[in-house]
């Protein structure tokens, strides 16, 4: 494939500044039943531009990361720093994607994007131009004045991105945004998701439970084990970009599949 | 024309009809006396010559009602969102709440009469009584609806909490709170005619002690309608508030469908 691409893409990561760095970060959940160690110590660089997908079991503490970073957890001891500044409180540099789209059904698709706007109190003339030009982006232009509602499962979270883009954050989280959405709708919108990341230049952070989607989107992929969770393994994905979704039926892909998938094996656990 | 007799506005009217006819069907067939259960045309007839009486006896009730139903929403939002925001005043309040549910309105409501005698104030407290109930479980029950996720992407947005409260819960809670608003308001009614019959010379309830007491069945049945009547366009009233306001709901959606269509 193109050589020159693909050493590019490799090299701005590598060469970008440390955006999320966490040093010794775990997380202990206090319950009835005493403490429970929700993360072990984790240390992980993440640098700007850069695209991270974590994979690991359910329950491992993967959506707990997630919300650290984005400041909507305390983290029970260690350091962590979004833009060489420790996280405390919400972050405001973050666009946030969950699992469901999370869209206000009262509001229609563009006042759902702007709510982002509205609550930061940006400026909404700027705003709204900005928003159009993400809608016609994301392939939804006519669809502004609809509600959530009259949107399929895909169209909804891809709202839910723009939503998450609007104020150019530097760093979009994203916990399994499309792990609601059928097989078919999820491959379509990771090239999407790729091409949305590859013109904007934000750093991302992928929490999903699908092997092959960590593998196709991110550069480099943290595997985390079961709770407590800590990562086992950080793996380069070296795969030219802009990758095309026949590139999930290349041995390459494979090898990094069966590497990924042997983790959770090993530990007992199918359900990554 | 066939369109418009099926319509679904009119289906409950054609319903009401076919229980009248058989209403005045089995007075004939089963020789009911006329002391026991008065024929549809007699009553409407009461409800024509009595018309004038009637409608300035529906007028204190109709106020009581609204007082009360008023007082409901007044009272009974504000002290649901301090239920559903702690639980605290949760554990403190609620319990007591439901207990309050229990006491018999009707057994009470004389003492109103005692200690704020004969006027339209004990009959406010009675529709108050009875109608803030549904408001508060209703509303405590859509503030706790919304998702932890969508709190957390309101801070992500840096939302404080009044925020959080006015552009999600709020918003989140009114289906909610308008169904509580809608049983309450025709409970009020209930309410404001319980505090007629115990002590009262005016309204609908007492009219209706009245007409009991000189076996005016007709006028009786009359009373009844009204009263009825009052019940359904208060209800249709609240219900258009909420249309107005939540074009947007689930409920309302083939409405909005048919108008993009």
């Amino acid at each position: 494939m193109n050589k020159a691409v693909e050493q590019g893409t490799a090299l701005a990561a590598q060469q970008g500044a440390v955006l999320i760095e966490g040093r010794g970060v775990h997380k202990t959940y206090r319950t009835l039943d005493g403490e429970v160690q929700t993360l072990k110590a984790l240390d992980f660089q993440i640098r700007a531009g850069e695209f991270v997908a974590v994979v690991g079991p359910s329950g491992c503490g993967k959506s707990t990361l997630m919300k650290m970073v984005a400041g909507l957890l305390p983290i029970s001891g260690g350091e962590l720093e979004l833009s060489s500044k420790p996280v405390r409180g919400p972050q405001t540099d973050v666009g946030i994607v969950f699992q469901s789209a999370l869209l206000l059904p009262w509001r229609r698709v563009i006042d759902n994007i702007l709510l982002q706007a509205e609550i930061r109190g940006l400026p909404l003339a700027a705003a709204r131009d900005r928003a159009m030009a993400l809608i016609q982006m994301a392939g939804l232009a006519g669809f502004e004045q609809k509600y959530p509602w009259q949107l399929s499962g895909g169209m909804q979270q891809r709202v839910a991105i723009l939503r998450a883009l609007l104020h150019d954050p530097s760093v979009l989280l994203m916990d399994e945004p499309f792990g609601a959405l059928d097989a078919m709708t999820r491959e379509k919108m990771n090239v999407e998701l790729q091409r949305i990341w590859m013109t904007s230049q934000k750093t991302v952070l992928l929490i999903t439970h699908s092997i092959p989607e960590a593998i196709f989107l991110a550069d480099r992929v943290f595997v985390m084990s079961e709770r407590p969770g800590r990562i086992v393994e950080v793996v380069n994905i070296d795969l030219p970009r802009p990758r095309s979704l026949d590139v999930m039926g290349s041995e390459v892909f494979a090898g990094y599949a069966k590497r990924l998938r042997a983790h959770f094996f090993a530990a007992g656990s199918l359900d990554a | 024309m066939k369109r418009w007799l099926t319509s679904p506005a009119l289906r409950p009217i054609w319903l009401l009809v076919t229980l009248v006819l058989l209403w005045d069907l089995s007075i004939r067939v089963f020789r009911i006396q006329p002391y026991l259960v008065p024929t549809p045309a007699s009553v409407i007839g009461q409800l024509v010559q009595e018309w004038p009486t009637l409608w300035r006896e529906t007028l204190p009730t109709l106020y009581a009602t609204l007082g009360g139903f008023a007082l409901s929403a007044l009272i009974g939002v504000p002290i649901a969102m301090w239920i559903a925001y702690s639980r605290l005043v949760e554990s403190f309040v609620y319990p007591l709440l439901v207990f309050s549910q229990s006491v018999p309105k009707v057994a009470i409501a004389p003492l109103f009469v005692v200690w704020f005698g004969f006027g339209v104030f004990p009959k406010i407290i009675d529709a108050f009584l009875l109608g803030f109930f549904p408001v508060i479980v209703a509303t405590v029950q859509g503030f706790k609806s919304i998702e932890p996720d969508v709190v957390d992407l309101a801070r992500s947005m840096g939302a404080r909490p009044f925020k959080i409260f006015l552009k999600f819960r709020l918003p989140q809670a009114m289906p909610a709170i308008f169904s509580g608003l809608k049983v309450s308001v025709t409970l009020a009614v209930v309410g404001a005619v319980v505090g007629e019959f115990v002590g009262s010379n005016s309204g609908l309830g007492y009219v209706l002690q009245k007409a009991n007491g000189t076996f005016d069945l007709p006028l009786m049945f009359a009373g009844l309608v009204i009263l009825s009547l009052m019940g359904v366009v208060l209800f249709l009233v609240v219900e258009m508030v909420e249309r107005w306001l939540m074009p947007w709901h689930a409920s309302q959606r083939h409405d909005l469908q048919a108008a993009t269509a």
